[in-house]
């Protein structure tokens, strides 16, 4: 299958007794000092799913292209790119999927909107059914 | 040719066919003909199905142990270079070998069910045999048809891939899968029997209830245990330092357990007011299906997920037994429904039936808002055409308020008498633990947690935890007071006198426990990554870490590179972690393994994320992570809470309530019902 | 027995399967991407590997997605460490070769992985007919929402993304979106 070909992680591996190199070119630390600004980056990464993991978010996936996401998410914050501007951009390069939860719009709604309507209508299903049951007659 | 463990296996899968279809053709007809003689015949097949599934099952492990390859499922899996203790319990890691598992785990709670209850007279037990017998006969079909494990392999291989190694790296493998596979598959016992006592016309009694009561809860233990260890699996696996991820397969072992669980409480409510009929047979049987669409969703490939084990088409058949199963159960209840609905009568909106109404109505929201988010990428892809994602942020914000709900109510639910609570009691029940709940907001507040609902959790622990630790001693007291116990005895005695009650309250504390360790956990981690020479050190929550060395070694199965640091406290070293990463020849990317120093209060987890091949620095991920340890604790006090409820007492049961119902009594067992098969 | 309940009840059931029929029909794991048919995303990178003549640039030299308006450019995004990249290798290299006079660039984009990687399995594969770039901070990669590697682009002339092929191109498919492109750019 097409997808389990390009799955990778961020290990690089010679499967010999040399061991693994660490591929990463990048200089920048994986967190740096600005601990405001790696708050921002941290709240929109958590946002934001990793391409190649399961499930996981840019945050906390340790493969190395969520470290390099990062990495971008906080140089646009820095830059002065507001959340949205940053989620708008990973949208337009993967798609709606990027998104960890789906944006509130549209038919997206309705998976926002179920455990709402169940709350309020089962609870009214039930204030109704206690209402009807501690007034009704007992029969013998 | 094959080897005598393929013969044997798929021989025993084989002639196991004709003796289910036997079963199930046998007891409807013996019913209507009055012939309770031929339903021997019918158990019988329950045991012949057991003894073959058991057959099945052992040449499996054998093919396994010996590395019988000419067996398919052994070349799938099997090597021999895997360790004996990975290599059998590779039987339930891949798909073919789980649905083998599946196939014995419920032909044994078959046979169990009708070895101990047939001599129980009417069509209960009949009916619920033949429903087990139906659920095996998928299963069967599915093993000698899509997931057949025994197919010959020829020219037979020299040696396999082994196992996944994700499957190798930790002992829970061993026993998170049998423990959800007791869990799921038995809930296949309380739902044979609701079948069952609609078909044979016992429905309208609350026998059913009864009589399922013990296998109930044992299910659900053992589907709370497996969840906890498929969590504690995956925090010390995975190595990205959560233990839940709202992935999909482990949404689906969730979404039975709610529903079990609200039904553990209405069942009550049935058995002591005659009412909530109609809405326990559809938990009972909406629990059922959801275990079947959480196979499905798995073993589909219709979801992509951790655990998706194939695409092919075996969704197909699943498919067919999803709608059977549906239509089947949708009919049963529906069709049923306007007889068995009860004109029941509550004495007052105050008391604890209404508690658990409400605790229904959020376990079901919680369901249903998990089942939505589930399923929702499926939807939005066949009406919109649009792929898109519904992960943790989504479940996280929209389950929180339903949990503290949840939280709440166990506070209350205990505190609050049946049937009608005076205004005494609700001031001298619902008041008190509130002081309870200042204090731990207290405390949270102190410890740090400036998230609010991390706040609001722990108020609302502090609530119930007062509440429910309240009714034990109240009742210990009043021991006391009235025959001069010691409190050890008081307690020890109080629980046995009403062994469900006070189980469930020891289960609630399970709860509380896991409650708060996720809160600290979630609001409180601190996360720090440093790539370090030997010598070198990192800091971590006000712990220092100093590495010493990066090792290799040579293992039959793989090569493993890891890392020894030190745990400083001062100059003085407290501890040491090797968190490694395992190269597996068969796979491309390594697979990292954790390690972790647990704490009472709290974990130290570390990951080796990259290394130079000289071995001259490390990358290290520390995460501390405060109160996980308590999540494991709340689960195992959970699954005790479940013993204590559920162990069958040798004594006879205090009598429930009167059942106020007015309907008239339901036919005797002998006269069929007019809908029988 | 209420029949009329059980019908409405099975009813209910219709939608439900009918879903999950289709979504057995889809691979959950194949994303669309929605580049194509949008301005291909601009670059500018440092070659590492220079190719051999006659699509060969010098080491260091800087390739500009902005420099090769009015060409189709072949972008594929690949790593010494991707093992589906070696089954394509081979053939891009030739239908690179192929395409070696009309006006074509191939680009070869190293993805989470270092030069000296790249050069040394370039080495071990026998050569690379065109030059490679690399992308330090996989900044392009993401550019191009890349999911794994390999991945190939096609941008035709006026600069959109025509084509986005993920796993091994082969090279049959190849040559046929390069002719079809080639046409609508009425190449000489």
């Amino acid at each position: 299958m097409v997808g389990r070909a390009i799955l990778a992680l961020s290990f690089v591996v010679a499967t010999s007794a040399a061991g693994a190199q660490v591929p990463s070119n990048d200089s920048t630390p994986r967190i740096t000092t600005d601990a405001a600004l790696e708050a921002r980056t941290s709240a929109v990464a958590a946002q934001l799913r990793c391409p190649v993991c399961q499930g996981l978010s840019i945050q906390d996936s340790p493969s190395e292209l969520a470290q390099s996401m990062r990495s971008l998410v906080r140089d646009q914050l820095a830059a002065g790119k507001t959340p949205e501007q940053v989620k708008a951009y990973f949208v337009s390069k993967y798609g709606e999927w990027i998104l960890l939860s789906p944006p509130p719009r549209g038919f997206n709604l309705f998976a926002y909107l179920v455990p709402v309507l169940v709350v309020l209508g089962g609870g009214a299903l039930i204030v109704f059914a206690v209402r009807r049951w501690t007034t009704a007659p007992s029969a013998s | 040719m094959q080897s005598v463990n393929g013969l044997v296996g798929h021989g025993a899968l084989l002639i196991a066919l004709p003796f289910i279809a036997l079963g199930i053709i046998i007891v409807p007809v013996a019913v209507k003909r009055g012939r309770r003689d031929w339903l021997e015949l019918a158990y019988g097949a329950v045991y012949a199905n057991f003894a073959l599934m058991t057959a099945a099952a052992l040449a499996m492990i054998t093919a396994l142990v010996t590395h019988d390859f000419s067996v398919s499922y052994v070349a799938q899996v099997g090597s021999r270079e895997t360790p004996l203790f990975y290599t059998i319990i590779s039987l339930w890691g891949a798909l073919e070998g789980s649905i083998l598992f599946w196939a014995w785990v419920l032909s044994l709670y078959g046979m169990l069910v009708v070895a101990i209850n047939k001599s129980r007279a009417g069509n209960l037990v009949p009916y619920a045999a033949m429903t087990l017998l139906a659920i095996s006969l998928f299963f069967a079909i599915l093993l000698i048809g899509p997931a057949n494990p025994f197919l010959n392999v020829s020219p037979v291989p020299a040696n396999g891939p082994g196992p996944n190694p994700l499957l190798q790296n930790h002992i829970l493998m061993a026993v998170h899968p049998p423990l959800l596979y007791l869990g799921y598959v038995g809930m296949s016992v309380p739902f044979a029997f609701a079948v069952g006592a609609v078909l044979s016309g016992e429905a309208e009694q609350n026998d059913w209830i009864k009589v399922t009561r013990t296998w109930t809860m044992a299910s659900w233990g053992f589907l709370s245990a497996a969840i906890i260890a498929g969590m504690w699996w995956s925090y010390e696996v995975l190595g990205w330092g959560g233990y839940w991820a709202w992935d999909p397969v482990e949404n689906a072992s969730f979404l039975p357990w709610l529903t079990a669980t609200a039904f553990l409480h209405s069942a009550m409510v049935q058995e002591r007011r005659g009412m909530l009929r109609v809405w326990n047979l559809n938990l009972v049987v909406g629990t059922f299906v959801l275990t079947i669409l959480g196979t499905f969703l798995t073993r589909s490939g219709i979801i992509s997920s951790v655990h998706a084990f194939t695409t092919g088409t075996i969704g197909y058949y699943f498919l067919a037994f999803i709608t059977i199963v549906l239509v089947f159960g949708g009919v049963i209840v529906a069709g049923s429904s306007d007889r068995l609905r009860s004109k029941g009568k509550l004495d007052s909106a105050a008391s604890r039936e209404t508690v658990f109404l409400l605790n229904n109505l959020f376990l079901t929201a919680f369901m249903l808002t998990v089942l939505v988010g589930t399923l929702f990428p499926l939807v939005a892809e066949a009406v919109r055409g649009v792929k898109v994602s519904v992960g943790g942020p989504f479940f996280n914000r929209m389950s929180l308020p339903i949990i503290a709900a949840l939280l709440f109510l166990m506070g209350v639910g205990p505190a609050l008498p049946w049937k009608i609570a005076s205004k005494a009691d609700l001031k001298s029940k619902l008041i008190p633990p509130t002081v309870g709940a200042v204090f731990l907001a207290a405390v949270a507040l102190v410890v740090g947690i400036r998230d609010p609902y991390g706040v609001v959790v722990f108020a609302f622990v502090g609530y119930a935890a007062t509440a429910n630790f309240r009714e034990f001693s109240i009742g210990a007291r009043a021991r006391r007071v009235a025959r001069g116990e010691s409190w050890p005895t008081a307690f020890v005695r109080l629980v046995e006198g009403n062994r469900r009650r006070y189980g469930g309250y020891i289960a609630h504390f399970g709860v509380f426990f896991v409650a708060l360790g996720v809160a600290m956990s979630s609001t409180l981690r601190t996360e720090h990554e440093a790539t370090l020479q030997r010598g070198m050190t990192m800091q971590i929550a006000g712990r220092t870490l100093r590495l010493q060395d990066i090792w290799g070694r040579e293992e039959p199965q793989r090569q493993v590179v890891g890392a020894t640091l030190e745990i400083m406290d001062g100059n003085r070293v407290t501890g040491t972690l090797q968190p490694r990463m395992n190269f597996y020849r068969t796979q491309q990317e390594p697979v990292p393994t954790p390690d972790v120093r647990s704490g009472v209060l709290g974990d130290l987890y570390l990951n080796l994320m990259a290394f130079r091949p000289d071995g001259s620095t490390a990358t290290i991920r520390a995460i501390y992570q405060p109160l996980v340890p308590w999540i494991w604790f709340g689960g195992g006090v959970v699954v005790f809470g479940a013993i204590v409820g559920g162990w069958p007492t040798a004594r006879r049961r205090r009598a429930p309530a009167p059942v106020v119902v007015p309907t008239p009594p339901s036919p005797p067992p002998t006269r069929e019902p007019e809908y029988a098969a | 027995m209420n029949w009329k309940r059980a019908t409405i009840a099975t009813a209910f059931v219709l939608p439900v399967a009918w879903l999950f029929r289709h979504g057995l029909t889809q691979d959950p794991r194949e994303i669309p991407s929605p580049l194509p048919g949008n301005a291909a995303p601009q670059f500018s990178l440092a070659v590492f590997a220079p190719g051999q003549p006659p699509l060969e640039r010098p080491i260091g030299d800087t390739v500009r997605l902005s420099d090769l308006k009015g060409r189709v450019v072949v972008l594929n995004f690949w790593a010494s460490w991707c093992l589906a990249c070696r089954d394509e290798h081979a053939g891009l290299s030739e239908v690179a070769r192929g395409y070696a006079g009309k006006p074509v660039t191939f680009l070869g984009s190293l993805y989470q992985d270092t030069p000296g990687n790249g050069t040394q399995w370039i080495a071990e594969m026998g050569g690379q007919s065109y030059p490679s770039v690399n992308d330090p901070k996989a900044l392009t990669a993401i550019d191009y929402g890349l999911y794994g590697v390999p991945e190939t682009f096609f941008i035709a002339a006026d600069g959109k993304i025509a084509r986005k092929i993920t796993g091994p191109a082969p090279p049959q498919v190849v040559r046929h979106i390069l002719d079809s492109l080639l046409v609508t750019t009425g190449s000489p």
